[in-house]
């Protein structure tokens, strides 16, 4: 199972990572080879068999739908890590381009 | 202060319920071998000396006083930099958390705290715990304490060396594929995968989420049951955890294993596997018949597959897991001028090449027009895996299988070759598929010196047996006993 370079960037894009040209040819390299490894589960008859997507349990536990309001400590200790803020908002680039309205 | 850093978690606990040691000078000898012995094994990202220090003394006035105390009052414990202590730096061995402060406990350190445990360091990992040499940490990669070239296992490395380099009596791991019992068995320790679902994973880095676990990292079994009374328990904050009553695991842990089934599947004992490794495993069989055990073959069929499902299952959940570190609300944000830009060369950057590799990996097995063939296929083999060892345990208690193909290779060894490196995983990763408990216990050495770990494994919810079986080969042998010349 080979994996092309064109694959390996679209990937790339869905996963938002960048890579370097040489961390390229080797990710793309080794992922073939894995990806040829996992290619036997192939091998195996599931015709008639549910999947697993969970371990020992397969119940969902809810709970009710109500807002359970945070701590100013709990507000303030998230903050502590935020890389920019203002006020009570974490602060990031542009979300849209207005360029292209 | 030689004495105290060979002292068990359990005798601990009770000389400084009984005032003889107090839990500063239990604290104190510790660090000071942490100290001591960590320039050389390197297995700890943070001693953090003054915090445990409070902690002792807090534990030796409650004592004092004769207020009630904990399970594990006073008694130091390492903990693996996956695990949120509040206010204290959480790097998960990745330069993407490297200034990363916890906000809060997670509920397996809120459980601690209650039972009076005092928190000595976090411990190195391979990043995000994906790795099994801790070769992958980007800070570091730890020695084993029992000779330095070769690796102490992963991805909690870290634990299993800081208590075989008796830096501290107990440490928990996290196990998704082995984490847990295959650094146990390289540094010969005892290492417990519990059932999924035993213990909540609320306050741990998710890597995997159908599949990890945090159990407990001792020098001895006992010990191993004492941490688990305390860590286990149902959890509203996690919603996979599940609501089965805890046991006293103690309780049940000196009873008479005659009678007991024990099953040795024939696909995990090969050809290939180690003579050392072989020799070992046939001699703790010998001390299992001496104590009435019976042993019968039976059969894993799907063994074979366990690895190519494990990694795809693996990879599929840390892609989804990994993907809120992006920047926005906490870890490493590049410095770019659009958001595209940021997302991308924050996880570029932030992430080391086993990461980005298994990100790739899932998002590729996930991605539209693959995830039948990839992901809904290896779903629909593990449930095959399940039923392997449903059918075993309707005809044994327990499996036993060495905890690793060779014991602790040499650093560097196989860190070029991803798929090397994921087969080394092959005789634990099918336990974490099928949710069953898993225990490594020391079990012998090579002839090199390196430590052998033999595998338990039992059914759901039954540590207990586990745990008796494992008491029962650690009266009979002294491989427990032994300490590494650092």
């Amino acid at each position: 199972m080979e994996i092309s370079k064109k694959d390996v960037d679209y990937v790339a894009s869905l996963a938002r990572l960048e890579f370097n040209e040489k961390d390229k040819e080797s990710l793309t390299q080794k992922l073939g080879s894995i990806l040829n490894y996992i290619e036997k589960i192939k091998e195996v008859d599931t015709s008639k068999i549910e999947p697993t997507s969970h371990g020992a349990s397969g119940e969902n536990f809810w709970r009710e739908d109500k807002v359970i309001k945070s701590s100013q400590k709990t507000i303030d200790a998230i903050f502590k890590n935020a890389p920019d803020k203002e006020a009570d908002f974490f602060k990031v680039k542009k979300v849209m381009d207005t360029e292209e309205e | 202060m030689n004495e105290i850093i060979k002292m068990s978690a359990t005798t601990l606990a009770e000389k400084i319920k009984n005032k003889e040691l107090s839990s500063v000078e239990v604290t104190k000898a510790f660090i000071k071998r942490a100290k001591e012995t960590d320039p050389k094994i390197k297995a700890y990202i943070s001693i953090t000396e003054e915090y445990a220090i409070n902690q002792a003394e807090e534990s030796d006035k409650k004592i004092a006083s004769g207020a009630e105390t904990g399970e594990l009052e006073g008694v130091p414990i390492a903990i693996k930099d996956n695990i949120l202590i509040e206010n204290i730096k959480m790097t998960a061995s990745s330069k993407i958390l490297e200034n990363y402060t916890a906000p809060y406990d997670a509920t397996v350190i809120e459980k601690l705290k209650k039972a009076g445990a005092v928190f000595i360091g976090k411990t190195n990992l391979d990043e995000f715990a994906m790795g099994s040499s801790t070769e992958n940490s980007a800070f570091f990669t730890t020695k084993n304490p029992w000779n330095t070239e070769h690796i102490p296992g992963g991805s909690s490395g870290g634990s299993a060396s800081a208590v075989s380099a008796m830096t501290a009596p107990l440490a928990l791991g996290t196990d998704t594929g082995g984490s847990i019992r295959q650094p146990a068995s390289c540094c010969g320790i005892v290492g417990l995968k519990p059932t999924y679902g035993r213990v909540s994973r609320f306050g741990a880095v998710a890597f995997a989420s159908s599949l990890d676990q945090i159990g407990p990292m001792s020098k001895t079994v006992e010990d191993s049951a004492l941490l688990l009374n305390v860590i286990a328990g149902f959890d509203k904050k996690d919603s996979t955890s599940i609501n089965v009553p805890v046991p006293d695991y103690l309780e049940t842990i000196k009873q008479d294993i005659k009678g007991l089934k024990i099953g040795l599947p024939k696909e995990y004992f090969i050809d290939g596997l180690d003579s050392d490794v072989k020799k070992s495993i046939e001699k703790a069989i010998e001390i299992y018949k001496k104590a009435g055990a019976e042993f019968v073959e039976i059969s894993l069929p799907l063994t074979d597959y366990a690895v190519a499902v494990y990694y795809i299952i693996c990879c599929s959940e840390a892609s989804a897991n990994l993907a809120r570190y992006d920047g926005v609300r906490y870890g490493f944000r590049a410095e770019c001028d659009n958001l595209l830009d940021e997302y991308q060369k924050s996880r570029g950057h932030g992430f080391g090449p086993e990461v980005k590799r298994r990100i790739m990996l899932g998002t590729y097995a996930l991605s539209a027009g693959y995830y039948d063939a990839y992901y809904g296929k290896a779903q629909k083999v593990r449930t095959l895996i399940k039923q392997d060892f449903e059918n075993a345990f309707k005809k044994v208690d327990l499996i036993l299988t060495p905890s690793a193909p060779t014991p602790a290779f040499k650093i560097g060894e196989k860190s070029s070759d991803p798929l090397q490196m994921y087969l080394s995983d092959i005789f634990t990763i099918s336990c974490n598929l099928a949710a069953v408990p898993g225990m490594s216990i020391p079990c012998g050495f090579s002839e090199k010196g390196i430590p052998i770990g033999m595998q338990l494994l039992a059914s759901n919810f039954d540590e207990q047996t586990m745990f008796k079986a494992a008491y029962s080969y650690q009266q009979a042998t002294e491989w427990h006993k032994q300490f590494p010349n650092i």
